[in-house]
């Protein structure tokens, strides 16, 4: 027996979520106001957990570490947000949804969590609406819907390519109304760097104020997570600058269990690298792939061609092209899942075909999207359909409609225009499934210390179909853990105040303290960022999109090296008592290399592949992965002081709901 | 590659006095970003044992409005319609003289070099940027009110504000109008945001009032600047809304 108990409720899968809302305990009105949560992160998830727990009448502090809630990388979510509302009338329902997504996942996800999340997708859309999200309408003022990989239906709501943006500022102005009520106090530019751990219960955090370098002690009854994915672990990846692992690491350490650290989502359409100077990579949305098309030259004289300048894409034939996701997945043509995708470009460009100087390069076109559009209009404005230019210039228009701001972004990076010549496209981190391991209720094995939004591990099994990151981070933060945490905290009713003179926080603070000190006064000779590129190196190249046995232990035996040769020769200018950017790094890179190193073993020990987790070892004949049936579990890793002495527990999956089989796109 | 020569403003902090300082850099691909070529600088200050130069940043994508550069004399620098973020290097010249300064405004005081406070803005949020429901799963179905797509859109375009800053930067009176209003314009465009119009317009811009911006004279630089290009029309919008407001206030 596990001792991971995922406290799934007993009860048919469609009963579970309201039998179980029934079941727990709940806090009166009156005591919620002697109750303190600590939130930290505010993105999607942390601020709208933020919002409605003061709304209820919890006493909230949140923080960040941007200079305002509205910052954090939610923000940056582009395509849109599913919900089985069935709008369009195409057959969608809670079920087909959870099918999907469990589907999707590559049947590594816990049932029980998907359907859950289903069932209150459709809730976030009302809610959404209710604040003044201004989504996308038809003509007849009702919402409209486009589609996403994966899926046969319609389900995605979404608000042109700046859908996180829009969802993100509805949590933000939620939050904003209960910070005016009192009901939230909010800690800006606050790194959370540990949590205090009191009789086995998570009891508040130790916080560094970022622009004096204050070290800082908040206590609460519970603590949330809510501080996103460890992408950046790979240095280059569409996060944000300062998106990182620390507060879950720190939770890891503290006694939360890590799970699945290797599921990594490499989304396929980003911009390419270009150059050793580059800082971050910049996403292309999912949704360009409803009318994008993904191709290649069948032939390498034309491959060679395109690279030297004497041929352009937009002359070479038709039948010169390979479309090769239309050609090896003919039912879900160019909206297949990320990972297949993924895998679809790094296999054409390993064999030679990329289209750009670095071989790393697939085009993503929309020259068919423009003739089609402008045919449709030509025709419903009874406008001559066979004038070239007229409908070209009309479905240009409706392009610019429905992708403008994604062209433009698109065009500023790379001085070349998306309408008249293909876009390259090449995959980059954008994800992470792992995270802190939860139970039903979001709790970590940590009790009191909940983990929501990326920063668990619980909804997307082995890869998340798009659309769906925005609909689990406002699941758990409007709809699931304001449940699921009054459970615990009916038994704090009587608790009082958390005071912050005791010794664990004592220990808390040295720990920190000792930690910071370390680093600002080592005297070595180079910067952070030398480091965490170097870091980004061996993840992307022995841990990204195929991975094996012999260069996942390279990787492990390199990145604990690499920690070592950091805390010998990493330089930290400045002091810790002022503004400094360079140690906010530091810490957040020492953590990055403990990560990195559990990540490789954890890819390492999950022999098979599944999802975004691709071993050499374990494909079909076709190149598919292969799953296997004695890897049907979670994995939970223990921190035991290094990461090689980490222990691996194991949650197996149950389904009774879906029939496991082959995860097939054709 | 490029050679520069860099002129930044360094103030160690809120109560430094603070100053321009020279700073040449060299081999600047114009495939960098404006930001990018700002690393490479601070990577050779931290080689030299020097501080490097505090900006702020963090998407790196001309969406989360964290950065804020005021680049030879136009918030973001030379191009419209995008954040310093996405300003590439391909802008400028070799040879050239760069001026990098903060956003320069009372209500966003200096924390460091080139790092401002802009949490007058959020407090301006907190005044009235809002709709008043709470969390329940049982608001009515999102399609229960058709909204006409002319005013969805527009409230959309409104919505769009990242929060820069570059409005205020831009304005010669450091006037938060078109950020004010863009908030007060997106719910002023939709059925949701009716009920709270009239408390909203007079709380919101009574807070803006007391942070300290400028009044607004329509002199229309910070359409110019906006990243997002919003629009003018919602300070008029504003003002209609802020008139009817009064009378019944």
């Amino acid at each position: 027996m596990s001792i991971l108990d995922s406290k799934i409720p007993e009860g048919p899968l469609a009963d579970k979520w309201t039998k179980h809302k029934n079941d727990i305990n709940l806090v009166n009105p009156a005591n919620k106001r002697l109750i303190d949560v600590i939130i930290v992160g505010t993105g999607l998830a942390g601020g709208s957990a933020a919002a409605t727990l003061a709304e209820l009448g919890y006493n909230v502090k949140a923080f960040c570490f941007q200079d305002s809630p509205r910052r954090a990388h939610s923000i940056a979510a582009q395509g849109g947000i599913n919900a089985a509302k069935n709008y369009q009338g195409d057959g969608d329902s809670t079920y087909r949804l959870f099918y999907d997504t469990v589907k999707g996942g590559d049947y590594r996800s816990r049932e029980a969590n998907v359907y859950r999340l289903a069932e209150v997708s459709t809730n976030i859309i009302d809610q959404c609406v209710a604040q003044g999200v201004p989504f996308a309408r038809e003509y007849g003022g009702l919402l409209d819907n486009r589609s996403f990989g994966g899926v046969l239906v319609s389900r995605t709501f979404y608000a042109k390519g700046q859908t996180g943006q829009q969802l993100l500022l509805g949590a933000y102005a939620a939050m904003n109304r209960q910070i005016g009520r009192g009901k939230i106090k909010m800690y800006t530019r606050h790194e959370m760097l540990d949590v205090v751990v009191v009789d086995g219960k998570a009891r508040g955090i130790i916080a560094r104020n970022l622009v004096t370098g204050e070290i800082e002690r908040h206590s609460a009854h519970a603590v949330v997570l809510g501080t996103g994915g460890y992408g950046n672990a790979f240095y280059l990846s569409t996060y944000a600058m300062g998106s990182n692992v620390t507060a879950a690491w720190k939770a890891h350490k503290r006694g939360a269990f890590f799970s699945n650290p290797c599921y990594t989502q490499i989304h396929p359409t980003c911009i390419p690298v270009s150059g050793d100077h580059q800082s971050k990579l910049t996403l292309m949305s999912e949704s360009l792939r409803n009318d994008g098309r993904i191709w290649v030259p069948k032939h390498k004289k034309d491959v060679e061609a395109i690279r030297n300048g004497s041929l352009k894409p937009t002359d070479l034939a038709e039948e010169d092209r390979d479309y090769y996701l239309e050609r090896r997945y003919p039912a879900f043509g160019n909206l297949v899942p990320r990972d297949v995708a993924s895998r679809a470009a790094k296999e054409r460009c390993d064999a030679g075909y990329g289209v750009n100087q670095t071989g790393e390069a697939v085009y993503l076109d929309f020259a068919a999207a423009i003739e089609r559009y402008g045919k449709e209009q030509a025709y419903v404005k009874g406008l001559n359909v066979d004038d070239k230019a007229l409908v070209t210039k009309l479905g240009k228009e409706v392009v610019e409609n429905k992708y403008g701001n994604l062209f433009q972004m698109y065009e500023k990076i790379v001085d070349q225009n998306p309408y008249e010549t293909p876009m390259m496209i090449y995959p980059a981190v954008h994800y992470t499934m792992g995270g802190l391991w939860v139970d039903y209720n979001l709790m970590t094995t940590v009790p009191g210390l909940y983990a929501i939004g990326e920063a668990n591990f619980s909804d997307h099994g082995a890869n998340r179909l798009g659309a769906s990151a925005l609909m689990q981070g406002l699941a758990d933060g409007y709809f699931v853990l304001p449940y699921t945490i009054g459970d615990y905290l009916a038994h704090d009713i009587r608790t009082g105040p958390i005071p912050t003179d005791t010794k664990e926080f004592d220990e808390a603070e040295q720990k920190v303290r000792g930690d910071i000190d370390k680093l600002v006064n080592n005297k070595g000779t180079k910067s952070v960022d030398h480091f965490h590129k170097r870091l980004g190196k061996i993840m992307w190249n022995k841990c990204g999109m195929a991975r094996n046995e012999k260069d996942l232990k390279d990787a492990i035996s390199e990145i604990a090296a690499l920690r070592e040769e950091f805390y010998k020769d990493v330089f930290v200018p400045g002091t810790d008592n002022e503004y400094n950017e360079e140690l906010a790094k530091a810490g957040r890179v020492a953590d990055f290399l403990e990560l990195g190193e559990l990540f490789a073993k954890d890819a390492l020990e999950r022999e098979e592949s599944a999802g975004g987790h691709f071993r050499d070892e374990y494909q079909t004949e076709t190149g598919e992965a292969m799953r296997r049936k004695e890897f049907q579990y979670v994995s939970a890793w223990e921190y035991k002081g290094q990461p090689s002495e980490a222990v691996h527990h194991k949650e197996s999956l149950e389904y009774k709901n879906i029939e496991v089989k082959e995860r097939s796109y054709k | 590659m490029m050679n520069l020569t860099l002129k930044i403003w360094r103030q160690k902090d809120a109560n430094d006095k603070g100053q321009i300082v020279d700073y040449p850099v060299s081999d600047i691909s114009p495939d960098m970003s404006f930001l990018e070529m700002l690393d490479v600088l601070n990577q050779e200050l931290i080689e030299k044992g020097e501080s490097p130069v505090a900006f702020d940043h963090d998407c790196r994508e001309g969406i989360c409005g964290t950065c804020s550069l005021y680049i030879n004399g136009r918030a973001h620098g030379p191009s419209t319609k995008i954040t310093a973020c996405q300003l590439h290097m391909r802008s400028f010249n070799d040879g050239d003289t760069i001026y990098i300064e903060p956003w320069r405004a009372k209500a966003f005081p200096v924390v460091k070099d080139l790092i401002v406070d802009r949490s007058s803005f959020d407090r301006i949020q907190q005044a009235g940027g809002f709709i008043s429901v709470n969390t329940s799963g049982n608001t009515q179905d999102a399609n229960a009110i058709p909204i006409e797509k002319h005013n969805a859109d527009m409230a959309f375009d409104a919505a769009t504000c990242i929060g820069c800053g570059a409005c205020v930067a831009s304005c010669k009176n450091s006037s938060a109008m078109l950020f004010v209003s863009a908030k007060v314009s997106q719910f002023a465009l939709l059925p949701q945001g009716q009920v709270e119009a009239t408390d909203r317009v007079l709380n919101m811009v009574k807070q803006m009032d007391d942070e300290g911006f400028g009044n607004c004279t329509n002199t229309g630089a910070c359409e110019v600047e906006c990243p997002k290009g919003i629009s003018l029309e919602n300070i008029a919008r504003m003002n209609r809304e802020y008139l009817a407001a009064s009378f019944k206030g």
